[in-house]
């Protein structure tokens, strides 16, 4: 079954994103949303971690988020896209269920 | 009346918008300047993220606040601490956040820094110097 992760909190101050990059299957997607945008930024401690995770999921990251937080899509690692609101409901719909990491 | 002056420490250690910390504690820090207590910031961990520039929330439905950090040296709050190993944790550099500034009334208002990058060690010894901390 495809799978929308959600994942809402800073990497460096939960494990809400490590966890779930662990449980996520192949079939994937896995959406940074709020302080968990803070992982799709280049040059961080968390970036290998996410460069793995790439070989296996999809990995998005809202925009408006990024934005709010003072970052350019050009800060966000390559593999990474960036979707606005309407690509989140997109990603929502074309997967069978939505599960969060809070 | 004697008047006892304090040295007072707010520790920001979270990012902001995904809370309501950081705001919270800006909030409390241009309350606390009306004070005339000997205040310094610090900024820490997830903290140093609020510094950042180029804030848009416009799509978000949130206030930007941080274009308020720049009226804290109007309010005597020019001692803003940074740590080096926080903002290298997170791929960030001093070009990244605002440049913050107060200005010396004893030498013809020239304007100064008011950040400081500090290392972990110093940071320690900051905390560890203060009268009073406030956590967010």
């Amino acid at each position: 079954m495809t799978t929308l992760h959600t994942v809402n909190k800073s990497p460096f101050e939960k494990t809400s994103l490590d966890k779930c990059l662990q449980y996520a299957g192949g079939n994937s997607a896995v959406l940074l949303i709020e302080d968990g945008v803070y992982a799709a930024v280049k040059g961080t401690d968390v970036e290998p971690r996410i460069k793995t995770a790439l070989d296996s999921v999809k990995v998005y990251v809202l925009g408006p988020d990024l934005n709010a937080r003072g970052f350019s899509d050009g800060r966000v690692i390559e593999g990474i896209s960036v979707v606005d609101y309407a690509g989140f409901v997109d990603l929502a719909a074309e997967n069978a269920k939505v599960q969060a990491w809070l | 009346m004697s008047e006892t002056i304090k040295n007072f420490l707010y520790l920001n250690r979270r990012a902001p918008y995904g809370s309501i910390y950081a705001w919270e504690a800006l909030e409390v820090v241009l309350i606390g300047a009306a004070f005339d207590q000997d205040v310094s910031l610090a900024f820490v961990d997830d903290g140093v993220y609020q510094l950042t520039k180029g804030h848009n929330t416009a799509d978000i439905g949130m206030k930007n606040f941080s274009p308020t950090f720049a009226a804290l040296g109007d309010y005597e709050v020019k001692k803003i601490f940074i740590e080096q190993e926080s903002l290298d944790e997170r791929g960030l550099t001093l070009d990244d956040l605002q440049h913050l500034v107060w200005e010396d009334e004893d030498e013809d208002y020239a304007e100064k820094d008011s950040i400081k990058v500090v290392n972990r060690t110093e940071m320690a010894a900051i905390m560890d110097g203060a009268d009073v901390v406030f956590s967010f």
